[in-house]
């Protein structure tokens, strides 16, 4: 394997990882605030739909972009509405929206386009288009840093660059911001929070309400960066390697970024060598498309370091006892 | 006291979430410019029909009767098993190799053994996660949506590496032996001279899924088992008061949940493809947690629940044969249903349970 092949493995690496990373954020301030969100696959998944055929119709992404928002938020408000308001199960209510999604985008997809659940393939106006760092190609040749500037961190789509710049944010959001420390006491502590005089119930809508916008970004990415269009069922699970990722990096963003990084290169790696062939043995791809969900159970059992969720996780808050 | 009569919270609350369900499914179907009163003709023309419709619909509720047993098990000893896709698409890697290594000669010998396959194959699938939930404390829910992953991965690379036939090019097993082909339901008719559903894939599976309800009920209200299961699931702290242990009770619940998913291959692999397909499964394990919801875990309730989704699985299947409405309607009315009959429950349950107080309030007055 020579320096290119690295470079270029590395480069779809990042491609890969950015809606695990968005998905990953949404899930990491819904679950720090005490709701699980089994529910990001459906929400990525309506926001890939909706962000591609608006932006198919208008030709231009960033619409599709607030589409996407629009429509993965309008999910989470229904898992805030069963979750919260209602205090209803949180896994059940994440269950049902994941086959909302599933259904609601084949049945509209066919309604509108009449494709068989696609949207008609965008064309260059449509899609996010690759963002030239400036200098990528003056220092092109430049042996080393060249290749890794130019290739590797130049020429991503816009939603790659926010998806990186989300990291640090939500590191700063959650642990230098008010909003941040109540956040994640309403995680712990909800009675806590309470008799402090906040409320429960705002500070986790607003949590499920980020966590919509940032699935929305990773549904659009997925359907207007990565490929040209919806397809159906084109998240294929993604939602799940990010809550894998989640928990993986213990709900935190920094280790969010390295978990969902591993998980992108894993992906990138069995898509470049279906069979790798590391001269003892040959790990076949299935084997790699598995391993962020063993490594995932493999740090859920505690025998690589500890992963506890927020405590008050799962649990509806019932303001009187 | 409790606040709403029995009938009210066993009946009532889960029919006013389907007709709610319902109703929402009647707007989007109007929303994309079909009529929903001809859709629901169609599905019931579809599916009940005639004894052709009716065979696919109790096929279909067969598959729902296990994974609908499986969560309810699971959910009374109040552990939430998402798993059985994963379970009962290594039940069917349990049938497929008992089927295809063990010389059985007839039917009636093969059924037992690919029952112990597909229970023990599903069971064992479900133990990591009982284990690791009971002794590690890692959540059962996450872990058996992973599971569910590294089930299709296994399955895709045992197809494709150890049991795909030399020289085929699908995902799939050698067919079974002729021997072992269960009798369909149209096959035992014929014998009692009727003629009834003819080509249908329903077979004897599924007196062995009623019988698998009755064993359920038994388990669950009438052995000691049963009640520990019940005990732990209300609350963790007064069964192990009792000297239940936790994780004793946890490993047996998820195993016997994991083994009746995995029991769903009897019908699907065993029955109907006669070979294993890599994705046998369809999406069952998860209608699995729409029927127990639906059935208020109770095997009566799920085998109700289960004949639902039949008909709105084989009439799904009518629709878009016939109509412009795709197949996929019946995600969307799943996804419903398990919104309001599991997620959305209080907002049904807190309105009934004041307008009972109201009315026995009043009765009080006068």
């Amino acid at each position: 394997m020579d320096f290119d092949t690295i470079i270029q493995i590395l480069d779809s690496a990042v491609r890969l990882m950015t809606p695990l990373l968005l998905a990953c954020l949404a899930g990491l301030y819904s679950e720090r605030s005490g709701v699980f969100d089994i529910g990001l696959e459906g929400k990525m998944l309506m926001a890939a739909f909706t962000a591609a055929a608006v932006a198919y119709a208008t030709g231009n992404p960033w619409l599709g972009l607030l589409a996407g928002i629009a429509g993965s938020t309008a999910l989470s408000l229904i898992h805030g509405l069963a979750s919260i308001t209602f205090m209803g199960n949180q896994l059940i209510s994440g269950v049902a929206i994941n086959f909302l999604a599933s259904g609601m985008t084949v049945l509209l997809g066919q309604k509108i386009f009449g494709l068989g659940g696609r949207t008609p393939s965008l064309t260059e106006g449509g899609r996010f288009g690759e963002i030239t760092l400036p200098f990528a190609d003056t220092i092109r040749e430049v042996p080393f840093i060249g290749p890794i500037y130019a290739e590797l961190l130049s020429g991503h789509t816009a939603l790659v660059y926010v998806a990186f710049a989300c990291v640090p944010l939500t590191w700063w959001i959650l642990s230098r911001t008010r909003f941040g420390l109540r956040l994640r006491a309403v995680g712990e502590n909800p009675a806590s929070v309470d008799t402090a005089g906040v409320s429960v119930t705002r500070l986790r809508f607003a949590a499920v309400a980020i966590c919509g916008v940032l699935c929305g970004l990773a549904g659009a990415y997925l359907a207007t960066g990565l490929s040209a269009g919806f397809v159906k069922e084109m998240t294929a699970g993604r939602g799940f390697i990010a809550l894998a990722a989640l928990i993986f990096a213990k709900w935190r963003p920094w280790s969010a970024l390295f978990a969902t990084f591993l998980f992108g290169l894993l992906e990138a790696i069995a898509n470049r060598y279906p069979n790798l062939d590391l001269g003892v043995v040959t790990i076949p791809s299935m084997f790699m498309n598995a391993l962020p969900y063993i490594l995932t159970v493999i740090i859920l059992a505690g025998f690589v370091g500890r992963a506890i969720p927020p405590r008050a996780g799962g649990e509806p808050y019932v303001k009187e006892r | 006291m409790d606040k709403m009569p029995k009938w009210a919270d066993v009946i009532l609350t889960p029919v006013i979430s389907l007709v709610l369900a319902m109703a929402i499914s009647a707007i989007v179907i109007l929303a994309i410019g079909e009529s929903p009163w001809m859709a629901l003709k169609t599905m019931v023309d579809g599916a009940l029909g005639s004894s052709y419709g009716w065979g696919f619909t109790l096929y279909y509720t067969t598959n729902f009767i296990f994974t609908g047993l499986a969560v309810a098990v699971a959910y009374h000893a109040s552990l939430f098993n998402i798993g059985g896709e994963g379970q009962a698409m290594m039940g069917g890697l349990g049938v497929a190799l008992v089927l295809l290594y063990l010389p059985l000669p007839h039917w009636v010998l093969a059924l037992p053994f690919a029952m112990i396959g597909a229970a023990m194959f599903g069971a064992a699938w479900a133990l990591i996660p009982a284990w690791l939930q009971a002794k590690r404390g890692s959540h059962i829910v996450i872990t058996t949506i992973m599971f569910n992953f590294i089930a299709a991965a296994l399955l895709n690379y045992v197809l494709v590496n150890i049991l795909r036939p030399v020289g085929s090019m699908d995902p799939a097993s050698a067919r079974f032996p002729e021997a072992t082909h269960l009798p369909t339901l149209s096959d035992l008719a014929l014998v009692l001279g009727v003629e009834w559903g003819k080509n249908t894939p329903v077979n004897v599976t599924f007196f062995v899924a009623l019988i698998a309800c009755v064993l359920v009920w038994a388990l669950i209200w009438r052995t000691r088992l049963g009640y520990e299961i019940r005990a732990f699931g209300r609350s963790e702290p007064a069964a192990m008061y009792a000297g239940i242990s936790p994780v004793r009770i946890t490993v047996i619940a998820m195993l016997v949940s994991g083994a009746l998913a995995g029991l769903m291959a009897i019908n699907n692999v065993m029955g109907e493809s006669e070979r294993l397909l890599l994705n046998a499964v369809e999406g069952a394990g998860f209608i699995g947690i729409a029927v127990a919801l639906m059935g208020r875990n109770h095997p009566f309730g799920v085998v109700l629940a289960a004949l639902l989704f039949g008909f709105l699985y084989q009439g799904g299947g009518e629709l878009a044969l016939w109509t412009s409405i795709p197949r996929e309607l019946i995600i969307v009315i799943q996804a419903l249903v398990i919104l309001f009959t599991g997620a959305l429950d209080n907002m049904v349950r807190m309105p009934l349970e004041r307008l009972f107080l109201a009315l026995s309030n009043k009765r009080k007055d006068a």
